[in-house]
């Protein structure tokens, strides 16, 4: 090898690393939980069915899990299809497949995200000071990779769902007839909701539009404070992508669970 | 004969610090060609570890500094030795050139109003330095760094040559500076990276080497630190002035080892921090001397009582000046009463809760923290006095920076002397090398516009013996070991020449110095010329001799205390000493001192001072030659 | 308190070296400079190692130790079992000249491409009027102390010498952003020279450079990231282009 760390004039080490901590946890670990993440969303989203948690002798809770919001397909049971329904209704086609491809690229294009699987995914590199496996790079800077300059616009959009998963949650406070209550489930959705809001809002892209993007700060004092705001939710902008993963997960599995009735709600309706 | 890289350049300024920086620029804008020459890295040197600021009479926070108050500041802190043009120059032009610096990319803490901000520091009577929270020195060095790339992109565009009129030479020790006839020709030195030669056909040369600290084992200062520019001045035959005044900072790290000398603030005694013995008792009330007796608290009670109401109680004695708390340690140590590892506890941990010391002194301690494991808000700090700045060096013309006995040869920054007398006031020094670095590189265009174009060159068997004289140790074999030799060098002007001297044993060093010369001459080095750290040591002895004579020739002949220079034998201050600058002179082998006048200070400068309180410096004679008190 | 630890050193140029073992006294509170020194001092009188200020401001003593680019002044002994054996090396993105010495002249190279800060042609030297919160983010980035650790950790050019020529480093995008975000740069071009000079696209913000920098500098976060941003502003974001168009301005937008 005469490229990387063995190019010419440089220092006479063979080794990928001389690292003796156990670099290689972090990128595994990221790897199983993505997977086991995307495996979960993959067989629920296509199960087409305990989504919609309705309980009671006249449906006294409504909980729709985030996955299937908005339900827009005709299959989608009634209560749960709050925005009319006009997708056909397909095994292969989600209940929620207007919004689904538009949260996965915010995710997929998120800065923490993109560090994440290319870390561990592509290991490129695998870990700070070790050699990465490939023989060319070139970054973001070209085709398709170069997509990932798109992010704002994806941030864009999941703000937008970020407000139908909000009417949601909403909506689980307050029974058919009109009567408002709380349950656990209710909790649940709106915890998640606020999560996914913290998660949103979070982003870099959100950080630069909100302010990032001026230069005198003092001449737009409003703007400073949101940017100021923004930057502290930025910080934990890694902690609240791996929170919302999970509290996704503990929405739905909560929805599913009551839905088919393996669980009880216990709540006030 | 060994292959010598050659070059010829208008100016070669030695040393890429605040001076040497700005400097370089200033030849550059006069349309000279200039040759930047450091022995480290560019933006490596000394400067960046300058916290508090650079003093300037803006008057941005407070309106009513000026220029004469900070030329009044000045001269009372250097107790009145200062070359009182220099001190002149210096309040007058700060300003302008911290301004400057902004209009190179600078970018300083800011007023509420936009203006650069401006902090309090010991000495200033009013806010007056400029800063970037605490890495002033930092932010000037980089500064002025990408004020040269600015230059040399504008060469490229229009000659297509970025380095045809300012080209660094990192890395590269200058051995040896040529005259003839009284005038500078040249220089030659060698690449530390590879240990090749090289040599600089030149006309003039800008000293900007900074100071002497590693004669000295506690020192807040880098191994660069040599005096080269000091002994490479003596050696052409320029002259050395005030090198008795050495500034002892009273509180450096004495532990662990590997810091030992790094600097510890001031504001930590400023914010509540006292000084304490092994047997835990705050010792400086035992020293306040009678001058002070008025100003300090003398008891525990109302010295703590200070810190929140400054207007009904006096200050506490920790807080008295510089000298006087490096000496109180000193003598703490010396009489068996010292921590274990040779200094006393600076305790701010029981004086503060931790989130207030968090707060107030976040760099100190991080400072403490990363290089000592040690939390300063649960354990008190060791600390001790460490050498820090050298008052004294060449002997210069104020406006040009000139040397008066070699033509083509000018210093700035710690390499020059006479600005700040026998004390320096914390900031003026980055300010010293803002103003006197720009009139060195004007000086040195001047120098050339009125000598004319002609050409110089070093004289070839002048150079060969500099070549010869560098090998020397690398060729001898079974000589001493130059670390032994440094680290005997250091033990003497450590115990001998110190905080405090007396006559037996600044005489005593004077003969080890002696002896450790002619050692230094068999000093022999293994390996060869790559890169070989003992042989760069080697070299820096003979300068590190040259200037510890110097020194302590210079203090055995002061006999009096003042500010730097402090003799058990004379504990005074004395009037008569005032007219007097020391001045030292060598042929390259030995140092001579000689005593010469000071400048007299013209009436309308004294006249900013009360008759008072020139009675403190001046003897009756030059009193009742004043004018009457003004009105 | 003292103890000897097992050391290994890096010795060698770029053409030929390796590692060799030494055994050598440590002593309370020191760092591995100390260590590197003591070595010279005793052992190898000729080991090459590069230092300046012994207290992390100048960014000279950079190398690797156990494999992580880091300060050797800044590196504790305590931070290591005292059976440990302890390697250090010179950094591994550049050129070695000897020993632990590396030549960081790329670094050098890049800073002089950059264009230097433009003054204001209508503000005097003294005039000059900012408020502390504009110009707060750039001062993070000019804590920088150039030990270059974050240009040695980056895997564009650490595992890709080719990649060189065309990729400016993340020293150098904290550079650029620090030019941008000044409120009185008269430059407008800053963003498309990020993007086409520098090669900031290069970078797959996997954040090794802020993991490394000794002055905590959130190199990633607060500079790269918000200069992608910036060019996505000038470059990819149809929405601000076709307002341009309609408006006929510059693509560059100007200070805000």
């Amino acid at each position: 090898m005469t490229s990387g760390t063995l190019s010419p004039g440089r220092a006479r080490i063979t080794a990928r690393t001389l690292r003796t901590d156990k670099y290689w946890i972090s990128p595994l670990l990221t790897v199983i939980g993505i997977t086991a993440w995307i495996t979960y969303a993959t067989v629920r989203v296509f199960q087409q069915n305990y989504y919609w948690a309705a309980q009671g002798g006249d449906e006294a809770i409504r909980y729709l899990t985030p996955f299937y919001s908005p339900c827009i397909s005709n299959g989608c049971i009634e209560g749960a299809a709050e925005w009319g329904t006009f997708l056909p209704d397909l095994w292969f086609i989600p209940y929620a497949a207007l919004t689904l491809p538009f949260l996965f690229l915010f995710r997929f294009t998120c800065y923490y995200y993109r560090k994440a699987y290319y870390r561990s995914f592509w290991q490129s590199p695998t870990a700070c000071a070790v050699n990465e496996p490939h023989k060319k790079y070139s970054g973001e800077s070209r085709f398709p990779l170069l997509g990932q300059n798109s992010h704002r616009y994806f941030f864009y959009i999941a703000a937008l769902i970020s407000i139908i998963n909000t009417i949601d949650a909403f909506h689980s406070f307050q029974s058919e007839d009109g009567s408002w209550g709380v349950g656990v489930g209710s909790i649940v959705l709106t915890a998640n909701v606020i999560l996914l809001w913290a998660y949103t809002a979070s982003c870099h892209s959100c950080r630069h539009i909100m302010g990032g993007r001026l230069t005198n700060f003092s001449k737009h004092p409003l703007r400073y404070k949101g940017w100021t705001f923004v930057s502290k939710l930025n910080g934990k902008h890694q902690e609240l992508a791996w929170t919302t993963l999970a509290s996704l997960v503990v929405a739905d599995f909560y929805v599913m669970a009551v839905a088919a009735g393996w669980i009880t709600d216990f709540n006030t309706f | 004969m060994t292959q010598i890289e050659r070059h010829s350049f208008d100016v070669v300024v030695m040393g890429a610090g605040g001076a040497g920086l700005r400097a370089a620029i200033e030849a550059r804008m006069m349309g000279k060609s200039v040759a930047i020459v450091t022995k480290s890295l560019l933006g490596k040197a000394h400067t960046v570890m300058a916290e508090g600021g650079a003093a300037a009479a803006m008057g941005n926070v407070n309106s009513k500094d000026n220029w004469q108050v900070h030329f009044v500041d000045t001269m009372r802190g250097g107790k009145f030795l200062n070359n009182y043009r220099m001190a002149e120059l210096h309040a007058k032009e700060s300003p302008d050139r911290v301004w400057e610096l902004e209009t190179y990319g600078a970018l300083f803490d800011r007023t509420k109003d936009g203006k650069i901000s401006q902090r309090n520091f010991g000495g200033h009577e009013y806010p007056r330095l400029a800063h970037v929270g605490d890495r002033t020195g930092l932010e000037l060095i980089r500064t002025m760094q990408q004020k040269i790339i600015s230059l040399q992109q504008d060469d490229e565009r229009e000659f297509g040559d970025g380095e045809k009129f300012i080209k660094v030479f990192a890395e590269c020790s200058v051995q040896e500076i040529f005259t003839k006839d009284g005038a500078v020709t040249g220089c030659m030195g060698y690449f530390r990276e590879t240990g090749d030669f090289i040599a600089f056909d030149t006309a003039a040369i800008v000293l900007a080497t900074g100071g002497i600290g590693k004669a000295y084992r506690v020192t807040s200062n880098s191994w660069e630190y040599t005096g080269d520019g000091h002994a490479l001045a003596m050696r052409a035959g320029g002259s050395l002035v005030n090198m008795e005044f050495l500034q002892f900072h009273p509180t450096g790290m004495v532990w662990p080892p590997s810091v030992k000398g790094i600097l510890v603030t001031e504001s930590v005694r400023g914010d509540g921090g006292v000084l304490k013995n092994s047997e835990g008792k705050r010792f400086m009330f035992d020293y306040v001397p009678d001058v002070f007796r008025k100003q300090y608290a003398e008891t525990e009670e109302e010295a703590d009582r200070w810190y929140t109401d400054a207007d009904n109680n006096r200050r506490p004695p920790e807080l008295l000046p510089r000298d006087e708390v490096a000496r109180a340690i000193n003598s703490e140590v010396k009489a068996g009463r010292g921590t274990p590892n040779g200094g006393v506890y600076l305790d701010i941990a029981s004086r503060l809760p931790a989130e207030q010391i968090l707060k107030r002194l976040p760099s100190m301690y991080h400072q403490f923290k990363e290089l000592a494991d040690v939390d300063i808000t649960k354990e008190a700090m060791e600390v001790g006095p460490t050498c820090h700045y050298v008052m004294g060096g060449v002997e210069t013309i104020p406006d040009t920076c000139a040397s008066p006995y070699v033509k083509g040869l000018f210093a700035a920054g710690e390499v020059g002397g006479g600005m700040h007398g026998s004390n320096r006031l914390g900031g003026n020094s980055l300010s010293d090398l803002l103003v006197f670095g720009r009139r060195a590189g004007l000086g040195a265009a001047e120098y050339l516009d009125s000598r004319g174009g002609a050409a110089v060159a070093i004289d070839e068997a002048d150079l060969q013996a500099a070549v010869d004289a560098a090998l020397a140790p690398l060729n001898a074999t079974d000589g001493e070991n130059p670390y032994t030799i440094h680290h005997d060098l250091q033990t003497v002007m450590g115990d001998l020449v110190g905080i405090i001297r007396n006559a037996d044993e600044v005489k005593d060093a004077i003969v080890k110095l002696d002896a450790l010369k002619a050692r230094a001459k068999n000093v022999s080095v293994a390996g060869d010329r790559v890169f070989n750290p003992g042989w760069h040591l080697a070299l820096d002895l003979t300068n590190l001799l040259l200037i510890s004579e110097s020194v302590a020739k210079a203090a055995l002949i002061r006999e009096e205390s003042r500010g730097g220079h402090t003799r058990d034998d004379f504990p005074t201050m004395d009037p008569k000493w005032r007219q007097v600058n020391l001045i030292c002179k060598s042929d390259g082998t030995a140092v001579e001192v000689t005593q010469q006048p000071v400048p007299t200070i013209p009436t309308e400068l004294l006249s900013l001072f009360d008759r008072a309180e020139l009675k403190k410096y001046m003897t009756e004679e030059e009193l009742t030659a004043l004018p009457e008190e003004k009105n | 308190m003292g103890y000897k630890a097992k050391f290994r050193v890096y010795r060698g140029d770029g053409e030929q070296g390796g590692l060799e073992n030494y055994e050598v006294d440590v002593n309370e509170g020191e760092v591995v400079l100390d260590i590197i020194h003591r070595l010279q001092a005793t052992q190898t009188p000729d080991l090459a190692v590069r230092w300046n200020c012994k207290a992390g401001k100048c960014g000279s003593c950079s190398a690797e130790v156990n494999g992580k680019p880091r300060l050797l002044c800044m590196t504790r002994m305590s931070t290591f079992d005292e059976n440990e054996t302890i390697t250090v090396t010179p950094m591994r993105a550049f050129p070695v000249i000897r020993d632990l010495v590396t030549n960081v002249s790329f670094n050098y190279t890049k800073a002089r491409q950059i264009p230097a800060f433009a003054p204001p042609t209508d503000i005097k030297a003294g005039d000059y009027r900012m408020q502390q919160i504009d110009v707060e983010r750039s001062q993070e980035f000019r804590k920088c102390i150039e030990c270059f650790l974050c240009q040695d950790t980056c895997h564009v050019v650490r595992d890709h010498e080719e990649n060189k020529e065309s990729f400016a480093g993340p020293r150098f995008f904290i550079r650029a952003a620090e030019l941008d975000m000044h409120p009185l740069d008269a430059r407008t071009d800053r963003k498309s020279f990020a993007k086409a000079e520098q090669g900031l696209g290069m970078c797959n913000i996997t954040k090794c450079c802020t993991d490394v920098c000794p002055e905590h500098i959130k190199i990633t976060d607060n500079a790269i990231i918000p200069m992608k941003e910036r060019v996505v502003d000038t470059k990819y974001d149809p929405v601000v282009f076709i307002g341009k168009i309609l408006r006929r301005k510059p693509r560059e937008t100007g200070k805000i």
